[in-house]
């Protein structure tokens, strides 16, 4: 039996009290109706003998304590999946936006979705090809990892991650593979540069897109990326698809978090953000992987811009510390003209060392060296800054020289350009060559013989 | 069974009325599904419970049923090669039973009740026994002989009846009669409360290192078998691996591994390793001496706050059989943090950053169950609980509560450092900011074991990284060329020092663990470079560029890849350094 209630009490931003009600659960969907007969969406986030308070997914706007009734569904959040699902286009609360008809749901699954047993995963190994030789060398892609895009405003992450989403393959094996889309508050311009592109490249008949823009409720954004993963996990543990998953921007799902966090009065954390943050980041980050015996896979790649470019923000703190990995985008190269602006310093693939033992036995010793190397460059370039070139040793300009290339060459390159990882491997030994053959301390002598180009 | 009624449900918080009989830190069954939950306040007969499942669709009137026992766990044989989630149940028995995702209200035993051990006893009908001792044992796994021993609650008792045989855990092995005439009968299977430290006779010094392999760790930065150090550092420094290197190559007998609140992949990736990987020492499968305790960071968050207490205890049985164990918690700041997130919905009144006021305390009994010790039982065996915690300060600032807290109870600090990872030097363990305040407990160890000089070595390396700091900011200002032949010796020979000795690959097999000795005369090596030149440097017509192109500084930085069998081949390229040296002068 669902009640109805017209006992709303209090209204404070996305928060509504409802008083004298019954039976009703935690985390339970509520369907508020306001006296000119418009819906909204809420759930219920905390239950205290009879009173419920209820999160809105959508704008309060027009919610009265009078004449508003608060009706709840006995059941929580749900989305009904389906294949046909690919190729459409979702507001951020999974209704169709792109004027196509209603999705009849094969399944109807709580958003929520529940935790993987780590005894049930399967180690991701299988390295994807991003053609981009900064990912594909220095911080290997592989399939169920979960590896963000740490950018800031203004720099082209949205086309770093089109890219990616263009040009992954998986050498060998192809299989069924899909791309689910969520964007949380972005700007209309930036969802239609995805819609287009996915469009633009037929990408988009693999693809389903939620789509929660910067005029759409706050609060809708907390269900948007969970629908989007939701949905993943439908095409990649049901249908055996292999899912990129790619979500932006993360930093406007944690400012929607903090809003609901001060609305509840909440005992805030580190920059008034809740001390929840790390495990909500968590339920969503960890749902990327393999599980046992089944053929699909979820890749993730969520954007999030860091506010004034500061990596210890607690947004991109607490995600790297559950993701594994980070790429960092870098105002300073992207100022330089270069293209794409891959902070390889800071950026890491935890999973890459499985990785980079099938691409080609001398990944793992050039993956050491670039890093080494290019460290060693830029250490130079500073100390060239106070003493000015002429201080410098032989060896030392050889590594400011090394440095330089490196950014020329190697992190830069076109946004259609798909290197392969044998080029990109060739690219670094080419860049070696400007070293002496002694600093090369950390590829295997066999393979310097191997494959340094002779002069 | 007596029951009480929900009241209020706010994420893992549940409180409940009609609660007048229950007691703090019991555990209850929440609701029909009967999710497991624990008592951690009351008010009169209303009772705030965490709950360690998801609470979706739970609300007020529903039920809440009392045990009366409180929050244990289950020790015996068949703990080793198990991996469990933060309150003792076996993720592989959730997988039969739920399939890939950890669904609520699963209720499976810790230990395999049906399985059949082989017990040996080791005492007879009729002798005295006290609380500890040991009444027989079993072959748990090739390398750990489990010992069932009298639970320490019993002070003194006669041993009425006791045979050997093929027993499943909860069958009777023994019948003991106490001094007041009660008898118990002792099955392989005790309970021990998760938040009571198990009992020990006496606590001792440590002063036995710990060896890990890690040139970082065991040269430089020594941990005891006893002792307690963390591993604080921002993302990306690598304190999983190197907790996992410690896992895999300490020489503990038993190893505890304690994933709290991390990724899900790596524990899989723990998971598929260990079983693969062959102990240094024995040769036998790394998975045969280690428990897992894997709560991964989206899985209940208030399960997170029991793993921590659940791994010790387990680890604190093993110590009491006499073994060396070593635990590994990574990582501590979600405990905390899940701490934090249950003090918050309690509406308690925050200390520091949010955190309860009581996390020092909490941290800091956490710390004291490690020890060295002399275990109960009349045999006096020793055995000992080592804890390496990871922490994970917010942006890398150790100033945060978590570190400070941590910090003030743990002996070794590995601190890691961003800049290091960035240049891809692992372990990124700074040697200007970490410390170890074990290095005088072990010297005499280091003096029998390994060399005279040993720590003489090491102070010398630990002398020139310092000084190599010094002069970096010399010539950050004035350039190379303004110092002297002498300080450019400091500097190569600390650049060695770092890139020859502390620089280890722990994804190559070979390097990953360096036994003491090796050490030694890898460092050894490093520094008869120095030693020998600095004899000569102040001559005329020395060039230090004649120095660097010796052939022998080149063997010298490919040392480590002498075989530890090969200790004599270290001695002959100390002699060669001295010569090629020499000649130079």
């Amino acid at each position: 039996m669902q009640k109805e209630y017209k006992t709303l009490t209090e209204i404070a931003g996305p928060l509504v009290l409802v008083e004298g009600v019954e039976g009703v659960k935690y985390e339970e969907l509520v369907e508020i109706t306001t006296e000119e007969g418009s819906r909204r969406m809420g759930k219920v986030l905390e239950i205290n003998k009879d009173k419920a308070l209820v999160q809105m997914f959508e704008s309060p706007q027009g919610i009265a304590t009078e004449g508003t009734k608060a009706k709840f569904l006995g059941r929580p959040l749900e989305i009904g999946v389906s294949e046909d699902m690919l190729g459409r286009i979702f507001s951020g609360n999974g209704d169709p936006i792109d004027g196509g008809a209603e999705i009849i749901p094969d399944q109807k699954i709580n958003i929520n979705g529940a935790p993987i047993n780590p005894y049930s995963r399967d180690y991701p190994a299988d390295f994807i090809q991003t053609g981009i030789s900064t990912i594909d060398c220095l911080n290997t892609l592989v399939r169920g990892q979960k590896l963000p895009v740490f950018s800031g405003s203004g720099l082209p992450h949205s086309r770093v991650a089109a890219q990616i989403a263009r040009q992954a393959k998986v050498q060998g094996g192809e299989g069924d593979f899909a791309v689910v889309f969520g964007a949380m508050g972005v700007t209309f311009e930036e969802a239609e540069y995805f819609t287009n592109e996915f469009k633009k490249t037929g990408a988009i008949n693999r693809s389903v897109l939620f789509i929660n823009t910067a005029a759409d409720p706050v609060v809708e954004r907390i269900a948007t990326p969970r629908m989007a993963l939701t949905t993943a996990e439908y095409l990649a543990f049901e249908k055996g698809m292999h899912v990129l998953v790619i979500l932006t921007d993360l930093t406007n799902y944690c400012e929607a978090l903090r809003e609901v966090s001060a609305a509840r009065k909440e005992v805030p954390g580190r920059r008034g953000y809740p001390g929840y943050l790390y495990t909500d980041l968590a339920t969503i980050y960890e749902r990327a992987g393999r599980v046992k015996g089944k053929k699909g896979s979820i890749t993730q790649i969520p954007i999030l811009t860091m506010p004034e470019d500061d990596i210890t923000h607690p947004i991109p703190d607490l995600t790297g510390y559950i993701t594994e990995g980070q790429i960092v985008l870098g105002r300073d190269l992207h100022q330089k003209g270069l293209y794409p602006p891959v902070n390889v310093l800071p950026s890491l693939s935890r999973l890459s060392p499985t990785a980079r033992k099938v691409t080609r036995e001398d990944h793992e010793g050039v993956f050491g060296q670039m890093y080494a190397s290019f460290a060693r460059g830029l250490e130079v370039r500073d100390l060239a800054i106070i003493l000015g070139e002429s201080a410098l040793s032989e060896t030392d300009l050889q590594y400011l020289q090394f440095a330089n290339d490196f950014e020329q060459k190697f992190i830069n390159q076109g946004e259609n350009e798909d290197r392969d990882i044998q080029e990109t491997l060739s690219i670094s030994w080419d860049l070696m060559t400007l070293l002496p053959k002694h600093e090369l301390k950390r590829v295997k002598e066999e393979y310097v013989e191997k494959y340094l180009p002779k002069k | 069974m007596s029951q009480g009624t929900i009241t209020k449900v706010s994420g893992p918080l549940v409180k409940a009325s009609g609660m007048k009989s229950a007691k703090m830190y019991e555990v209850v069954r929440v609701s029909e599904e009967k999710l497991m939950g624990e008592i951690i306040e009351l008010d009169g007969d209303e009772a705030s419970i965490q709950v360690y499942e998801d609470t979706t669709g739970l609300g007020p009137g529903e039920p809440v049923y009392l045990t009366g026992q409180t929050m244990s766990v289950e020790l015996g044989p068949g703990l080793l090669e198990s991996i469990y989630d933060g309150i003792q149940r076996p993720l592989a028995l959730i997988e039969r039973e739920a399939g890939a995702y950890i669904t609520r209200g699963i209720d499976v035993p810790a230990l395999d009740y049906e399985k059949k051990w082989e017990f040996k006893p080791t005492v007879t009908n009729g002798q005295k026994v006290i609380g500890g001792d040991v009444l027989g044992e079993v072959e748990e796994t090739t390398l750990i002989s489990h010992k069932v021993m009298v639970p320490p609650t019993i002070q003194e008792a006669t041993v009425e009846e006791i045979k050997g045989g093929s027993f499943n855990v909860k069958e009777t092995v023994a019948v003991l009669k106490d001094s007041n005439g009660k008898t118990h009968e002792i099955a392989m299977m005790q309970k021990w409360s998760i938040r009571n430290p198990r009992p020990v006779q006496d606590k001792k010094i440590p002063n036995e290192p710990l060896i890990t392999g890690s040139r970082s760790i065991d040269t430089m930065f020594p941990m005891v078998k006893g002792g307690a150090g963390c591993i604080p550092g921002p993302f990306g420094a690598g304190k999983t691996v190197t907790q996992q290197s410690l896992a895999k190559f300490a020489d503990a007998q038993v190893i505890v591994y304690i994933g709290c609140g991390e990724r899900g992949n790596e524990m899989t990736d723990v998971l598929m390793e260990f079983p693969e990987l062959k102990d240094p020492r024995t040769g036998e499968p790394l998975m045969k001496r280690t428990i897992m305790i894997a709560n991964t960071s989206n899985m209940p968050v208030a399960a997170r706050e029991a793993s921590v207490y659940t791994g010790i205890t387990i680890a604190e049985y093993y110590r009491d059989m006499g073994y060396h164990v070593a635990l590994m918690a990574d990582s501590t700041s979600r405990w905390a943090e899940a701490m934090r997130e249950m003090s918050g919905r309690l509406e308690e009144m925050p200390g520091e950053e949010g955190y309860p006021a009581y996390l020092g305390s909490k941290t800091a009994q956490f710390y004291e169950r490690a020890g060295y010790v002399e275990c109960m039982g009349s045999d006096e065996r020793k055995g000992s609980v080592s804890v390496i915690g990871a922490v994970s300060p917010p942006g890398g600032d150790l100033s945060e509560p978590v570190t400070q807290n941590t910090l003030r109870v743990t002996k070794v600090f590995w601190g890691l450092d961003a800049k290091l990872a960035y240049k891809r030097h692992f372990p990124a363990i700074n040697w200007l900011n970490s410390y170890s305040l074990y290095v005088d407990n072990i010297r005499d160890y280091w003096k029998k074991e390994v060399a005279e000089d040993y720590a003489d070595v090491r102070s010398q390396a630990a002398d020139l990284l310092q000084q190599e700091a010094k002069l970096e900011e010399i010539v950050r200002l004035v350039g190379m060329d303004a110092l002297s032949p002498k300080e450019r010796l400091i500097l190569e020979t600390a650049k060695s020092i770092r890139e020859d000795f502390l620089f280890q690959n722990a994804f190559d097999y070979v390097d990953a663990f360096t036994p003491l000795k090796k050490q030694y005369w890898v460092l050894r090596c490093i520094l008869s470079i120095y030693n020998e030149a600095l004899k000569i440097v102040d001559k005329e017509g020395f060039e230090i560029e004649k120095l660097l192109q010796l052939p022998v500084l080149q063997k010298v930085a490919k040392c480590k890849d002498i075989m530890p069998e090969e200790l004599h081949k270290f001695e002959a390229l100390e002699n060669e350094v001295k010569q090629e040296i020499g000649n130079l002068a």
